[in-house]
C-alpha cells in the first residue's frame, strides 16, 4: 500500500539546511495496524506530512497504492488526499463553527457530494463512533475523546484506504486513548483500512501490530506482534 | 451543486458573525459615503444654478446712480439719470448685443384696482427686449412690443400672482386695470422664477411710463444680453458703454457710484468654474472614499484569511484544490460587497431623499443648496465598482489562501 525508497527530506533553516529524513525505506501493507515512534526531532511527523500529501520530498521515490506521488501539483495532491487518506489530528482540527455532523460530512462536500446525501452518510459515520445523539453539537460543545471520535469519523467518510492518525492520543487522558486506539483498531478489521498511528507513547504503540522506530531521520528498527 | 456551494459561503458567514458585520460595514459605509457626498455636490451644483436661472446669464444691466468723485468742476452727489437718446444710442452702436431695453421704476402710483379689487404692486416700464433679461414665461396674451412704446399705449403685462390677486379664475385678457387711477388694457400674464419679488410686478411700456407717471425723458436701467457666453466681449460693451455714459453725462471714467454695470456673464463664468471645481471636488473624494473601501475590503479580507489558516489548512487537508479555496474567499468577498454595498446604496439615496423632502417641505431657502440628490445609474456603477474592486481586493488575500500549506496551518495554534 506504501512504500517508500531512500526518502529524504530537508528544510532551509537560515543559511543551513536542516536534513530532516535521511533515506526512508519503508513498506506497509494494505490493511496494516502501523505505529511509528521516536522521539521529537526523529523525523516522524515529518514522514506522515510525506505520506499523507501534505509535504514534498528532496529525493527517493515514494508510491502510494503503486501511484508514483512526486512533485504533483497542488490540485492534484488535493484529489489524492480526498480519494486516499484520511487525517486525524492531535488537536482534532475540526471546524468550530460546524456542528459534529457538518465537520463530518465536510470532505464528501469536496468530492461534489449532495448535502442531503453527505449528511445522510455523516449521520451514518457518527453512529458508527458512538456519537449520533451529539450531531447537531458545535466541537466545543464536546469532551476531547468526543472530538477525537468525530476527526475519526470524518477521516472515514470519504472511505480511505489509509488513515493517518498524528499523535491522536496526544491530547487525551489515558483511558480516553484506549477507547480511540480501540476504535481505530476497530476500523482496521472492519473496513480494512491501513492505519498508521505516530506517537511517542509506549503504551499506545504497543497496542498496534507493528512498531516502526525512527531516529534521527533513519529507521532504526521494527517491532512486529 | 452550485446552489451547494452558496449554501456553505452563506453558512460560513452566518455562523462568522462579527467578521461579515464588520466587512459588510465597511463597504455599506463607503457606498453610503459617497452617495452622501455626491448628492451633497449635486445639491450644490443645483442651488448655484438655480440662483442664476432667475435672470439671463447673458446679460449686462447698466444702472444710473449719484455721481462719487467731483468731475469738471462739478461737486460729487449728483444724480445721474439716463436717457432716451443713451437708449438710442446703445441700441445702435453697441456689437454683438441684442434685446437692449430701458427700464423704470414707476413710484407713487398709489392702488392697482379692478372692480372692486384694490392692491398694490409693483410697476415697471420698459421696452419688448425685457422679458427676455428677466427670462419670462408667458402665461397668455403678449409682452409690451414696440408698436406699444412708440404709441405710449395704456397697455400693461401683469403676473400670474397679480391675476389671482385681481382677477381671481376670471379672464383677464383685454380687461382694463386701474394704475393711479387710469386705465391700462390687460394684454399678457406671465410668470417669473425668480421669486417673490419678481412676481409681484406689472410692466407698462417706458414711454406710457415717462409720459402718464412724469418721469420724462428718464431712464433709470438700460439692459441687454450679449450674443455670446464670453468674458473678452462682455468686458469690451461693458467698456465701451461706460466710456459712451460718463461722456454724455459728464461724469468721470472709472465713477463706479453713477454708473453702475453689473456683468452677468462674468458673474456666470465665475460660478461656472466654480461648477467644475465642486465636481471635481466630489469625485477626487469620492474616488478616495472608494480606494479607502477597497483597502478595507482588502484588509478583513487579509485579516480574515490569517485568522482562518487552521480551518483552510483543515480543508486543504480534506482534500479542497487551490482552486476551491479561492473561489470560497472570493465568493465570500463577492457576496459581502454586493449584499452591503446594496445596502449602503438604499440607505444613502434614502436619507438624501429624506433631506430632499425636509427642506422641500419646510420650504427652506438654504442658499445654494437644493435637490441634493444622485442620478441613480451613477450610484450602481460606483457600486459595482466598488464590488469588484473590493473582490479583486480579496483577490490577493485568496491566492495567499490558496498557496497556505496545510501543515504548517495545522500546526499553527
Amino acid at each position: 500500500m506504501i512504500k517508500t525508497c531512500n526518502l529524504h527530506k530537508s528544510y532551509p533553516m537560515g543559511n543551513k539546511k536542516l536534513h530532516v529524513l535521511k533515506g526512508i525505506d519503508l513498506e506497509i501493507e494494505r490493511g496494516e495496524f502501523v505505529s511509528v515512534m521516536g522521539s521529537s526531532g526523529s523525523g516522524k511527523s515529518t514522514l506522515l506530512n510525506i505520506i499523507g500529501i501534505l509535504d514534498d520530498y528532496d529525493e527517493g521515490e515514494y508510491r502510494l497504492d503503486s501511484l508514483l506521488i512526486k512533485n504533483l501539483s497542488q490540485t492534484k495532491a488535493a484529489k489524492y488526499r480526498n480519494e486516499f487518506i484520511g487525517f486525524v489530528f492531535q488537536s482534532f482540527n475540526l471546524l468550530n463553527f460546524k456542528t459534529a455532523l457538518e465537520n463530518v460530512a465536510l470532505p464528501l462536500y469536496y468530492k461534489k457530494v449532495s448535502r442531503s446525501k453527505r449528511n445522510k452518510i455523516a449521520m451514518e459515520y457518527l453512529d458508527k463512533v458512538g456519537l449520533k445523539d451529539w450531531a447537531e453539537h458545535l466541537p466545543t460543545e464536546l469532551s476531547g475523546g468526543q472530538q477525537q471520535r468525530v476527526a475519526i469519523a470524518r477521516a472515514l467518510i470519504a472511505k480511505p484506504k489509509v488513515i493517518l492518525a498524528d499523535e491522536p492520543t496526544g491530547a487525551l487522558d489515558s483511558q480516553t486513548s484506549c477507547e480511540v486506539i480501540n476504535l481505530l483498531k476497530e476500523v482496521n478489521e472492519r473496513e480494512k483500512v491501513t492505519v498508521i498511528i505516530v506517537t511517542h507513547e509506549h503504551d499506545i504503540a504497543g497496542m498496534t501490530r507493528r512498531i516502526i522506530h525512527l531516529k534521527d531521520g533513519v529507521i532504526d528498527g521494527q517491532q512486529a506482534f | 451543486m452550485d446552489f451547494d456551494k452558496w449554501t456553505e459561503i452563506f453558512e460560513t458567514l452566518r455562523k462568522n458573525k462579527l467578521r461579515t458585520f464588520l466587512t459588510s460595514f465597511s463597504v455599506a459605509w463607503g457606498i453610503f459615503m459617497l452617495i452622501m457626498l455626491l448628492g451633497f455636490g449635486n445639491g450644490l451644483q443645483n442651488g448655484a444654478r438655480e440662483e442664476f436661472q432667475k435672470d439671463a446669464v447673458n446679460s449686462l444691466w447698466v444702472n444710473s446712480g449719484k455721481t462719487s468723485v467731483a468731475y469738471k468742476g462739478m461737486q460729487p452727489g449728483r444724480r445721474i439719470w439716463f436717457t432716451n437718446e443713451d437708449y438710442e444710442l446703445i441700441k445702435n452702436t453697441v456689437t454683438d448685443v441684442v434685446n437692449v431695453t430701458t427700464r423704470n421704476n414707476v413710484w407713487d402710483v398709489g392702488n392697482i384696482t379692478y372692480k372692486n379689487e384694490t392692491s398694490t404692486f409693483d410697476v415697471l416700464s420698459c421696452n419688448a427686449g425685457y422679458r427676455y433679461l428677466e427670462n419670462l414665461e408667458l402665461l397668455g396674451g403678449r409682452f409690451i412690443n414696440d408698436d406699444d412704446v412708440d404709441e405710449a399705449r395704456k397697455v400693461v403685462v401683469i403676473s400670474d400672482m397679480v391675476k389671482k390677486q385681481l382677477f381671481k379664475d376670471q379672464n383677464a385678457l383685454g380687461e382694463y386695470i386701474g394704475i393711479g387711477g387710469i386705465p391700462f388694457r390687460v394684454i399678457g400674464i406671465f410668470t417669473d422664477s425668480g421669486g417673490e419679488w419678481d412676481q409681484r410686478r406689472m410692466y407698462i411700456p417706458i414711454s406710457t411710463g415717462q409720459k402718464v407717471f412724469k418721469q420724462i425723458n428718464r431712464v433709470q436701467q438700460i439692459s441687454m444680453n450679449t450674443l455670446t457666453l464670453d468674458t473678452a466681449s462682455s468686458r469690451k460693451a461693458e467698456d465701451y458703454i461706460r466710456k459712451l455714459l460718463s461722456e454724455r453725462h459728464n461724469v468721470a471714467p472709472h465713477d463706479f457710484a453713477a454708473i453702475r454695470i453689473h456683468n452677468n456673464v462674468e458673474e456666470y463664468l465665475k460660478f461656472t468654474g466654480l461648477f467644475r471645481n465642486i465636481r471635481l471636488f466630489v469625485w477626487a473624494v469620492g474616488i478616495l472614499t472608494v480606494i479607502a473601501g477597497i483597502v478595507g475590503v482588502g484588509n478583513i479580507m487579509t485579516i480574515s484569511v490569517k485568522e482562518r489558516t487552521r480551518e483552510i489548512g483543515i480543508r486543504k487537508a480534506m482534500g479542497a484544490t487551490p482552486f476551491s479555496i479561492v473561489r470560497m474567499v472570493m465568493q465570500e468577498a463577492v457576496l459581502i460587497t454586493f449584499v452591503s454595498g446594496y445596502f449602503g446604496l438604499i440607505f444613502g439615496v434614502g436619507l438624501l431623499e429624506l433631506i430632499n423632502f425636509g427642506v422641500e417641505k419646510a420650504a427652506m431657502d438654504i442658499g445654494f443648496f437644493r435637490n441634493p440628490g444622485v442620478d441613480f445609474m451613477t450610484a450602481l456603477s460606483a457600486t459595482g465598482i466598488l464590488v469588484l474592486a473590493g473582490s479583486i481586493a480579496g483577490l490577493i488575500p485568496a491566492v495567499k489562501a490558496a498557496s497556505i500549506k496545510p501543515i504548517a496551518a495545522i500546526r499553527e495554534e
